[in-house]
């Protein structure tokens, strides 16, 4: 039985493949120096350049009367800093030509009975058209815009009410678009981002582990040798695992120094979730490398892979906003149980009893995947 | 006891069978030359003796140990040597050493290290890369990294494939050296003079073992005839040879011609029309080669190619 196990698994051995990875891990200075540059890089070029909530859009104008309440109106949507108001259409067709063209990302038509309306005290409306075609353009803008357009009109009318009430029983705000997306910020994307580095990086480098032993011929002699499947799956991921806790530490003080993230969890309980996460990434690398034959086909596995979780796992779209059977898809990835659990860590400080499904999900990843990757493993050249 | 002993082992690669029913024994301390052309399935039978696959037919042990079921126990105590040099190139003389030292649990592991550099001359170029070596320098240092777990028996894939003849000999001298001491080799080579330098050799073609012994066993098993014919025009006469009954081979060695034959009766007659029909010439019988043993062999075989 000892024996056995010795045969399975020695340490010394592990030890050995683990100082020879780390050593040609150092050698290689190129893809050393992209495993840490790449993360800072991304994460610097992403968090600053991808900002899903735009500020000073072009709009457009439609009012034909220039009544107090009106021009109020006007300063009032402009101070919001979303509308940049460049145009004055003067007919609804005029405007909708100007959205159509993609000038403008707004028309705001304020009636000519608007200052009328408000004197009277009968349901005075405004009339906010969205172009919906990015539908993350709009949100920020729109979310605001009821109560900007209710205190401005209190503010012009001189009531003492409070905003609240005044928006609520004068002011009717219509709102046209197709599409209402999760309101995302960069406090979200920030978060998101280390994810999908981490499975960039990670699943990358580790499914061409086994692929490149095996185009260099060392695997002919390093299965000749007396190292085992456990040992030499070990040796290839343990080395990465310490390379993903790195990336982890950098992307997590970028975060904070350069885009003031807030923290509001756990940070233990965020790197242990990480840590799942990674060691299911590298896992997943690692199967592939056993299913590759050429590092070519593994990095092609590792993109097929890779496109369909950013796309569906919530990083880039609402995840609500899937039909069903995405969701379901969503599922398999393990982005999106590391997503829900950096958000909720992150920005919610939620606690692990409101996680636990998701680092659950993230173990049956981990055990899945090095089951597959010791089944797959060819103990012989046949 | 055998420290190789396998039967009817058969390998196929799809519909082409590469290794059909070889069987081979091997004795403590012997080298054996492992001999055929190339693709003949010389390191497809290496490959299954030392668990690197599994055989489709046939069975067979391996010091002791059984080749389907105690894989792990064989590559213990088995050195392979693969045809093409497969250590880490990224990877210094000492880190390389040290590796393989760690990995088959040799302590402590810096004794073995310098032990074995200071063996091969390499002490001072301890933090070179092995992928800046020359041919030869990789092929010691492989055979170093080989034997360093004091393994009971090595096998050598064409191990001096690309080294220089003085290389070569002191490569030799090292496997003479280690044979001396217990150590037993099956080693795959091309080379005339390498296979003569074995105490036994078994030439392997199309998949198929046609003979083994020693090599003076192998020389009179097959049966050949050969004669030395000199004179003047000797490429007129080749011409002239080839094609004739009994003739099987005609091969220029410096100012004679080797003439060998299966059947010495047709080749004597042969001889002698050529000898009445040029001036000059004379034949007079010669000592047939290894090598013109393998020529047979091969051309006996080529239509078996795929």
């Amino acid at each position: 039985m000892k024996d056995g196990l010795r045969a399975v698994f020695s340490f010394a051995r592990l030890g050995a493949l683990l100082i020879k990875e780390f050593i040609q891990m150092r050698r290689d200075r190129i893809t050393f120096a992209m495993m840490l540059g790449v993360p800072l890089i991304q994460l610097v070029l992403f968090g600053y350049a991808i900002n899903n909530d735009p500020k000073s859009l072009p709009a457009a104008l439609v009012a034909t009367s220039s009544d107090p309440y009106t021009r109020a109106m006007v300063s009032a949507l402009q101070t919001t800093g979303y509308y940049r108001f460049d145009r004055v259409a003067r007919s609804a067709a005029e405007a909708e030509f100007l959205m159509s063209r993609g000038d403008v990302a707004f028309v705001v038509t304020i009636p000519a009975d608007f200052g009328r309306r408000v004197e009277r005290g009968d349901n005075p409306q405004i009339l906010i058209e969205a172009d919906a075609t990015d539908p993350a353009v709009a949100s920020g803008a729109i979310s605001t815009l009821s109560t900007v357009a209710g205190q401005a009109l209190l503010r012009a009318q001189g009531t003492q009410e409070t905003a609240k009430e005044a928006a609520r029983g004068h002011l009717d705000v219509v709102v046209h678009r197709r599409y209402n997306p999760e309101g995302i910020s960069q406090y979200n994307i920030v978060p998101g981002l280390l994810g999908v580095i981490l499975q960039m990086t990670m699943v990358m480098m580790t499914s061409i582990a086994l692929t490149r032993e095996t185009e260099r011929g060392t695997m002919e002699n390093l299965l000749a040798m007396p190292s085992s499947p456990l040992e030499i799956m070990l040796g290839k991921v343990l080395p990465y695992l310490v390379v993903g806790a790195v990336q982890v530490l950098v992307v997590l003080a970028a975060a904070k120094l350069l885009f003031a993230i807030p923290f509001m969890g756990s940070l233990s309980l965020l790197l242990s979730a990480v840590l799942v996460f990674v060691l299911a990434l590298v896992l997943l690398g690692y199967t592939i490398s056993t299913i590759a034959r050429t590092q070519m086909q593994a990095l092609q596995l590792t993109f097929f892979f890779f496109l369909p979780s950013i796309m569906l796992s919530g990083f880039m779209f609402p995840y609500r906003g899937m039909p069903g059977w995405a969701q379901i898809l969503g599922e398999i990835f393990p982005l999106t149980h590391f997503l829900r659990i950096t958000r909720a860590v992150m920005l919610k400080s939620a606690e692990l009893p409101a996680v636990a499904t998701e680092v659950g999900w993230l173990v049956v990843f981990v055990a899945l995947f090095a089951g597959v990757a010791l089944v797959r493993f060819r103990r012989t050249l046949d | 006891m055998s420290v190789i002993d396998v039967r009817g082992l058969v390998k196929r690669f799809g519909d082409k069978t590469v290794v059909d029913h070889v069987t081979m024994t091997v004795d403590e301390g012997e080298i054996v030359g492992f001999l055929g052309p190339n693709g003949s399935g010389k390191t497809t039978t290496i490959r299954i003796m030392c668990g690197l696959l599994t055989p489709d037919e046939g069975e067979g042990t391996v010091l002791g140990f059984d080749i389907l079921t105690d894989a792990l126990k064989i590559k213990r105590e088995v050195g392979y040597m693969t045809q093409k040099f497969s250590f880490y190139e990224d990877l210094t003389i000492g880190e390389n050493l040290e590796f393989v030292a760690r990995l088959y649990q040799l302590r402590p592991v810096e004794e073995y290290v310098s032990r074995t550099l200071q063996d091969l001359g390499l002490t001072t170029r301890r933090n070179q890369l092995a992928g800046t070596l020359s041919g030869g320098w990789k092929q010691r240092l492989a055979l170093a990294a080989c034997i360093m777990h004091q393994p009971k028996l090595l096998l050598l894939d064409e191990p001096t494939a690309g080294v220089d003849p003085k290389a070569r000999r002191e490569f030799w001298d090292e496997i003479h050296r280690l044979a001396s001491g217990g150590l037993t080799v099956l080693v795959s080579t091309h080379y005339m003079d390498e296979a003569e330098r074995c105490h036994r050799i078994s030439y392997i073609s199309y998949g198929k073992m046609l003979a083994t012994g020693t090599v003076d066993e192998v020389v009179r098993n097959a049966g050949l005839t050969t004669f030395v014919v000199q004179g003047p025009r000797l490429d007129q006469v080749a011409e002239a040879l080839q094609g004739r009954p009994g003739i099987d081979q005609v091969a220029p060695f410096g100012a004679t011609l080797h003439v060998v034959g299966s059947d010495k009766a047709a080749l004597e007659k042969a001889l002698a029309d050529v000898e009445k029909e040029h001036r000059g010439v004379t034949v007079a019988p010669g000592e047939t080669s290894l090598e013109d043993v393998f020529i047979q062999f091969m051309s006996g075989s080529k239509d078996n190619i795929a």
